[in-house]
This record gives structure tokens, C-alpha cells and sequence, in this order.
């Protein structure tokens, strides 16, 4: 489904992600782990479309995608979240959720000008989809308010519907898990189960072990831009590099911290 | 030849002058801030009132008495910029780009319009006129004034780079264009260096204006809008933010319009400014010697 | 730094805010144009009727580039401008009626939208801004040099919209008024669609829009386009209006004053937007004294607003119905 072959990225002379490749393949759940600026986000935004790979090889579905715009790749049937929570705050949680309907849902200029039948069957469909959506994901809370009124827990699941009413073949979830408290996080495990049962692919951004473990098939381990560990949680788990750069190396901590502070993303 | 070279590069440094400000304004905090030309204009209308103040004790000596009238209208103009960036701007830091700009397209007009209710609509003829002696300098016609006009632009250019080169300030400065949220960490009160930047453009402008007024010698209230939108194309030219490169692309405006007059005629000079404005936005939106910015998810 | 100040906290629904949110209130608006003529009809108070009707239909145009799409236009008068002259110039030098000039208008217009557009659509926000007021200039000085044009006389003898000669002020009030409320009608429409949600999204997170495929560079070209259109249709009525035209309508003042109305009324909201308009150019009739305070208090105003109350007098809301808001499962 995603092929990601020796990808690079590079900010001026640092080297963001250098040379990983990985796969992801159909009705698959991929983590990919790293300490802080191993360059996963990095890596993530390149494969959407946000950076400009230096280097590499971006396939998805068996079409090229390397470069190609974000929309472009959205309409090959990627979706994403994001790290830092990009939901529309000051649009109503249903539009925020039809945002996902834009690339699949047919309206011509002529039906919406003159508000024939077929434009109010399709603007119900996108409201239907949009409660679908809601639904899955466990929404509480009101769905015709601002997005911005929710509590961040909620808007999280506001911006998974959002991904999901894209209808994608393959999800990207960037640190999904983070700020959400313990419950949330149990409720975030079933719905990314539930997301896959659905028959869809998942690559995953994550910094708790507990979640990645428990829901990921496949582990890839980056650290400084490089791969350095590919394979079931029971086998990363035990991979002696991949202990080493979660634990430190000989290197004293401190300068082990500026290094990764310069590279933070 | 050499006279459209010297119009293109005198016309420059006023362009320059201009162009500072709103570099340094863009610099650090990303406001475009379209009342930069009408500081311009405030400068020229002080440096007007302050000269008719003077009356008779200008006349025996015109350029010193314009330097001294230069200097303080640099300070108010240099004012002036203080109380639109605390009344109009900083209320309104880190709302969307969209609520700025309109703010900043207010400043202009209540600067302009306020103008006009303080001086009246007409306008005005400097009670100074700045005409002297020419010489001829490469088949150039120059005259001592244009000189003395460009040496202040210069001396006055390059004090700014000193300022933001060496000094704790400039560096500050520089600093808080980069990532104002680590420089508030790190104790720089940025609130104050923000504000003096806006002290140090405002006062460059007006500086540009006084000069423009002596030069020139009618002014008007509407007079800030073309040079504030040749000041921006000089800056997205030389590279918006980018000091040295603003100053550089400044001259180039200024031969450009020199040159592009001589060919097309007078009344296109104007469209030829802006045609150069949008192809380097196209070709080239970081200027000449912009670098180049990836922009961050 | 300042803190964000949170608009989240709203009171409750009042009177006003549930009056505002009346669907019939089009029906009332149109009501309320018809009938002034029977109120007063004097030539003078028509002129100024019928220019506050363009002027909405300018402002409705610039709110699907502004509210909607959250691109700052400062230079909306050139499509303004392009409409009139080509409207003008094909009906004095070819003799065509004014109202087959449309086609050709609504062609020049969105020309002018992707000329305009095409290298500054893929730019930041604010060199946008600075772009199109330099392209606003450019236009305006375009037709003041031109000989085909008039220069900075302009265009004469241009015929009324039914004919050669200048109809009654009356029915020329009543049938820009048809006009115009359709074309406010039909730019509400293209809010509530596919691609209006999409303008939305675009003014709220570029980035986020495009993870949703929704294609940034071509949806603000498509509100840039609608926009212009809009802005082009209102300057043929100005050219039937006032039979004559000259670069001196075309400054960038009018465009500030477009820009005003439309964020006076609500960015976004079409009835603010229609109400800030009427406002804006009615004001100066019902001030007449204070014609010389009349653009410094414009400004200050602008700065004002968007400390304020940056949504405007009229703020836009979600359309979510009680029908829209209910599950799936339930309607």
C-alpha cells in the first residue's frame, strides 16, 4: 500500500530523515517510534506532502507520490491527522467533519446556484457521512457548536472523523495519544482497532509504549533520521539498539540533550 | 546614460529610506504595515510646520536649518510609530493576519484623512526649495544638493546597519525575528524592542519625507500611498526582512523606474514599478537576497 | 505578549441574535427596498438608492474573497473598473446593448481573476494584499493612459440597461435591485456549498484543508474568480447608472471603502455584509457636515472593529439547523 524507499529530508545541513524506508501494508497497523526530533513527524509530513523530500521514493497504492501536493496525495486516499491539532475551531463540528467529504462528495455550480433536489441529497449525505463519523468516534458534546468549545479530548476525535469521512485507504495518526488522559487513551486503542477493522491501513506516531505495543502489527524505530529497527513489538522490544537510543548512550545526557534540543521538530 | 543612472540611484536611496522601515517592521514581527508610506507623508507635513514655525531664521541658511528641522522630525515621525504600533498593532498580536492587515489598511487611513483635517486638502509648497549649483559628474547633471541628500541617506543607512549588526539592541532584535516566544523566555523584553523598531523605521521614513519635501518641494496628504507601495516592491525586490538586501533593492527600483521612464514615457512609470513587483513575486518571492524559508507544519 | 482574548464566551441567544438568525429576513430586506421609491422617489434620493444597491453587490462580491475565503483584497476596484469599461467601451464603440455586454463582462472579468490571481494566489496572505492594491493602481493608470478609454475622461453615451435612452431613474432603481438581490442570493448559495466549505476551510488552515484534498491554489483561485465576476456585474450596472465613466471612480478609496463595508458588517455574513454596505454609503448623505471627518473616522473605525469586535456588526454563524444538528440515526 505505502512504499517509502530511502527517503531523505534535509533543513540546511541537518539531516532530518536520512535514508529510511519502510512499508506499510494493506489492513496493517505501522508505529513508527523514535525519541524526541528522531525525525518522525519529519518523515510523516514528507510522505503527506507538506515537505519536499530531498531524496527518495514515496509510493502509495502503486503511484508515485514523492513531491506531489498534500491535496493530491489526499486524493490518492491518504488521510492524516497532525501533531499539534489542526481542526477548523472557529467552523461547527458537522463542517469540520464534512471538510473530510470534500474530495468524494459531487456538487456542480448549477445544482447549488438554483438548489435543485440533487444539490439538498447531497449536501444530506455529507451530513449523514459527518454523523456517521461523530458516531464512530464516540463524540460527546454538541455537533452543530464551535469546534474551539470542545474540550481537547473531544476535538481530538473531531479531527479523527474529520480524517476518516475522507473515506482513505491508508490513515496516518501523528501522536494521537498525546494529552489525553488515561481513560482516553483505553477509548483511543478500541477506535484505532475499530478503524482498522474497517479495512483500513494505519501508520502511527506514538510516544506511549503501552498503546504502540498493544495495537501496532509492525514497529519501525528511528533515531537522528535513521532507521534502526523494523519488526513485530516482541522483536523491537528486545533489539539492543533500539534500547540503546531509548536509554542513552555513552555520551553524558547533557550533550545528548542539546543535540536533540537543536533538532526538535 | 549616466544621468539615468544617478535619477534612478538618487530616487533609490529615497525609496531606501523608506523601504527600512518597513523591512525592519516585516523583519520582526510579519506585519506589513501599510501606514509605513504615510509616516513618510507625517514626516514631510512636520518637517512643513516646523520650518514655517522657524519663519525668517530660515532662510539665511536653508540646509542647516533643514538639518536641524530633519532631525527632530525624525523623532516625531519616530513617535508617531510608537502610538500606531501600541494603539492600533500590539492589541491585536497573534490574532490572524487577516485582522492586522485590515488594521494596518485603518492606520493608513486615519493617518492620511487626519492629514488632511489638520492641513487641508490642497497641497502644500515647502517654504525651503532645495535647488543649487549644478556640476557635471560623468555627463551626469548633479546638484550639490542631491548630494548633500544622498550623504544623509547613507550616513543614515548606515548608522541603521551598525545599530543592528553590533549592537545589543539590533541583536535583540534580530533575535525576536527569529522566535519571539524563546526570546520572552529568555527575558528580552520584547514588547520594548518591537517598539523601537517601529521608533527606528517611523523616523527613517520621516526622514525620507522631510527630504522629499526640500527636494520636491510641493506636498500632499496622499503622498505616502505610491512610496509606500514602492517601498514594499523595493523590499520584496532586495528580499522583505532582509536589511542590506532591502537597501540594494531599493537602487534597483530606483534605476529600474529611471530606465523604464526613458523608454515607455512618464505615465507608465508607476505600472512599470508594480509589473516588476508581481514578476519578482513570481519568479523570485525571497528577492535578491532573501533566503529561503521552508515553512513548518 | 498579549493574551488572545477568548471569544468563546457568548451569552445566551437574545431577541436579537434569534431575529438575526430569521430565514425570512432576505424577504423583509427586498420588502424593504421595494418599497422605499413609494416613501421617496425625488431623483436625487433614486441615485442614492441605486448606487447603495451596486455598492452591495460590490461588497457581496468582495466578501466571497475576503469572509469567505480570508483573502485580504485591497485592490477589488479593478474588477470593479473592468467591468464598466468593457461593458462601456462594447456599447459606445460597437453599439451593442448593454445587456449583451454581460457574456462578455463575466469572460473579462474572471480573465482578469486569473491574471490577477495566477501569481499571487500561491504567495502569503499579506503580499496578496500589497499585490492586488498594486494591480488595483495598475488598472486604474491603464485607463487613464489608454486612448481607447478615454483617458482621464473616460467613457460617454453609455446606454441605460434596456436601451438608448436613459430610462426612467424608477425602473432603473427596481431592476438593479432584482439584480443585485439575486446576485446576493446566488453568492449565499455558493457560501453554503461544497466549495464555499471549502473557502471556509482555507481561511481557517491552509494546511489542514489540504490534508483534506481540498486543492488550496485552485479553490481561492475559484473565490478570486467569483469575486471578480460579482465585482464586474456591479460595474456594468454603474456604467447604466451614471451613463458615463472615468478612471476617478476606480481608486483605491473605493476599494478601502468596499473592504470597509464588509468588515463593518460581518466578514463572511451576508446580511452583515449587505447591511454594512447600505450603511456605508448612506452614512454620508445622513452626515453631510462631517464630509471632511467622514475617511479618518472610517479608519479609525477599522481599527476599532477589529480590536473590538473583529466579526463584525453582524457576525456569521453556523447554518447548523436543528434538522442538520440531529443524528443520523433520529432524522
Amino acid at each position: 500500500m505505502l512504499e517509502v524507499s530511502d527517503l531523505r529530508l534535509a533543513f540546511g545541513g541537518v539531516r532530518a530523515v536520512d535514508g529510511l524506508t519502510f512499508q506499510v501494508g494493506a489492513n496493517e497497523i505501522v508505529s513508527v517510534i523514535g525519541p524526541n526530533g528522531a525525525g518522525k513527524t519529519s518523515a510523516f509530513n514528507c510522505v503527506t506532502g507538506f515537505y519536499r523530500p530531498t531524496g527518495g521514493r514515496i509510493t502509495l497504492n502503486g503511484t508515485d507520490i514523492t513531491g506531489r501536493r498534500p491535496s493530491l496525495i489526499a486524493a490518492r486516499g491518504l488521510s492524516r491527522t497532525f501533531q499539534n491539532l489542526r481542526v477548523f475551531g472557529d467552523l461547527s463540528v458537522l463542517d469540520n467533519v464534512r471538510a473530510g467529504t470534500h474530495l468524494w462528495l459531487r456538487q456542480r455550480v448549477f445544482d447549488v446556484l438554483l438548489h435543485t433536489p440533487r444539490y439538498r441529497r447531497s449536501e444530506q449525505e455529507a451530513t449523514d457521512e459527518a454523523h456517521k463519523w461523530l458516531d464512530f468516534v464516540g463524540l460527546r458534546g454538541d455537533r452543530a457548536g464551535l469546534v474551539r468549545n470542545l474540550p481537547y479530548g473531544e476535538q481530538r476525535r473531531v479531527e479523527i472523523a474529520r480524517a476518516l469521512a475522507r473515506r482513505p485507504s491508508l490513515l496516518l495518526l501523528d501522536e494521537p495519544a498525546a494529552g489525553l488522559n488515561h481513560s482516553e487513551k483505553a477509548e483511543l486503542l478500541g477506535l484505532i482497532q475499530r478503524i482498522r477493522d474497517l479495512g483500513i491501513a494505519i501508520a502511527l506516531i506514538e510516544h506511549d509504549m503501552g498503546l504502540v505495543m498493544e495495537v501496532s502489527d509492525r514497529i519501525v524505530v528511528l533515531d537522528y533520521g535513521k532507521e534502526i529497527a523494523d519488526g513485530t513489538p516482541a522483536e523491537v522490544r528486545d533489539n539492543p539498539a533500539v534500547i540503546e537510543a531509548y536509554l542513552g548512550r555513552e555520551a553524558g545526557p547533557e550533550e545528548t540533550e542539546e543535540v536533540r534540543g537543536a533538532r526538535t521538530d | 546614460m549616466s544621468q539615468l543612472i544617478w535619477n534612478g540611484l538618487f530616487v533609490g536611496s529615497f525609496y531606501a529610506l523608506v523601504a527600512l522601515g518597513y523591512t525592519m517592521v516585516y523583519g520582526i514581527i510579519k506585519l506589513l504595515n501599510f501606514a509605513h508610506g504615510d509616516l513618510y507623508m507625517l514626516g514631510a507635513f512636520t518637517g512643513f510646520a516646523m520650518l514655517g514655525a522657524m519663519g525668517g531664521l530660515v532662510r539665511s541658511s536653508s540646509l542647516v536649518a533643514l538639518l536641524v528641522v530633519l532631525v527632530l522630525t525624525m523623532v516625531t515621525t519616530g513617535l508617531g510609530g510608537l502610538v500606531i504600533e501600541r494603539v492600533a498593532y500590539r492589541p491585536l498580536r497573534g490574532m490572524p493576519r487577516l485582522s492586522l492587515l485590515i488594521t494596518a489598511v485603518g492606520a493608513s487611513f486615519a493617518l492620511e484623512y487626519g492629514t488632511r483635517i489638520a492641513a487641508g486638502p490642497n497641497p502644500r509648497v515647502y517654504p525651503v526649495r532645495l535647488d543649487g549649483a549644478a556640476v557635471d559628474v560623468l555627463g551626469a547633471r548633479v546638484t550639490m544638493q542631491q548630494l548633500v541628500l544622498m550623504a544623509v541617506s547613507a550616513a543614515l543607512m548606515v548608522a541603521l546597519a551598525v545599530f543592528i549588526g553590533r549592537t545589543q539592541q539590533g541583536r535583540a532584535m534580530r533575535a525576536i525575528a527569529l522566535d519571539p516566544k524563546a526570546c520572552l523566555l529568555m527575558g528580552i523584553n520584547v514588547d520594548a524592542i518591537i517598539a523601537r523598531t517601529f521608533f527606528i523605521g517611523s523616523a527613517m521614513a520621516g526622514a525620507a519625507g522631510v527630504m522629499a519635501g526640500g527636494y520636491y518641494g510641493k506636498i500632499d496628504f496622499l503622498m505616502g500611498f505610491i512610496i509606500g507601495l514602492k517601498a514594499f516592491t523595493a523590499a520584496v525586490i532586495g528580499g522583505i526582512g532582509n536589511v542590506p538586501g532591502t537597501m540594494l533593492g531599493a537602487l534597483v527600483l530606483g534605476l529600474l523606474e529611471s530606465f523604464g521612464t526613458h523608454w515607455v514615457g512618464g505615465e507608465w512609470r508607476d505600472v512599470f514599478a508594480f509589473g516588476f513587483l508581481i514578476l519578482f513575486l513570481t519568479v523570485r518571492p525571497t528577492g535578491l537576497l532573501g533566503e529561503r524559508v521552508t515553512e513548518r507544519v | 505578549m498579549t493574551a488572545v482574548p477568548d471569544r468563546a464566551k457568548r451569552p445566551g441567544p437574545t431577541i436579537v441574535t434569534r431575529l438575526m438568525e430569521n430565514r425570512h429576513l432576505g424577504w423583509a430586506a427586498l420588502a424593504v427596498g421595494l418599497v422605499a421609491p413609494f416613501v421617496i422617489a425625488t431623483p436625487y434620493a433614486m441615485n442614492i438608492m441605486t448606487s447603495a444597491v451596486i455598492f452591495v453587490m460590490l461588497a457581496v462580491g468582495l466578501n466571497i474573497v475576503v469572509g469567505y475565503c480570508g483573502l485580504l483584497d485591497l485592490g477589488f476596484a479593478a474588477f470593479f473598473a473592468v467591468g464598466a469599461y468593457t461593458s462601456g467601451l462594447l456599447a459606445t464603440r460597437l453599439s451593442w446593448p448593454l445587456l449583451a455586454t454581460v457574456p462578455a463582462v463575466i469572460i473579462a472579468t474572471a480573465l482578469a481573476g486569473v491574471i490577477i490571481g495566477g501569481p499571487t494566489l500561491r504567495l502569503r496572505s499579506d503580499y496578496l494584499a500589497i499585490v492586488t492594491l498594486g494591480f488595483g493602481e495598475i488598472v486604474r493608470i491603464i485607463a487613464n493612459n489608454l486612448e481607447v478609454t478615454g483617458g482621464p475622461s473616460g467613457i460617454y453615451g453609455i446606454p441605460g440597461l434596456f436601451g438608448a435612452e436613459a430610462a426612467d431613474p424608477v425602473v432603473f432603481y427596481y431592476a438593479a435591485l432584482v439584480i443585485v438581490a439575486v446576485a446576493v442570493l446566488l453568492a449565499a448559495r455558493l457560501g453554503r456549498s461544497r466549495l464555499g466549505r471549502a473557502w471556509r476551510f482555507v481561511r481557517e488552515d491552509e494546511d489542514a484543508a489540504e490534508a483534506m484534498g481540498v486543492h488550496t491554489y485552485r479553490i481561492k483561485m475559484a473565490a478570486y474568480i467569483a469575486g471578480a465576476i460579482w465585482g464586474g456585474l456591479a460595474g456594468v450596472l454603474f456604467a447604466a447608472q451614471l451613463s458615463a465613466i472615468s478612471p476617478a471612480s476606480f481608486t483605491f478609496l473605493q476599494s478601502a471603502l468596499v473592504l470597509m463595508a464588509v468588515v463593518l458588517g460581518g466578514m463572511g455574513s451576508t446580511p452583515g455584509v449587505v447591511i454594512g454596505a447600505v450603511v456605508i454609503s448612506l452614512l454620508p448623505e445622513i452626515l453631510r457636515d462631517l464630509a471632511d471627518y467622514r475617511f479618518f473616522v472610517f479608519g479609525v473605525l477599522l481599527i476599532v472593529m477589529m480590536i473590538v469586535r473583529p466579526q463584525g456588526l453582524w457576525p456569521h454563524r453556523s447554518r447548523e439547523t436543528a434538522r442538520t444538528a440531529a443524528r443520523s440515526g433520529e432524522s
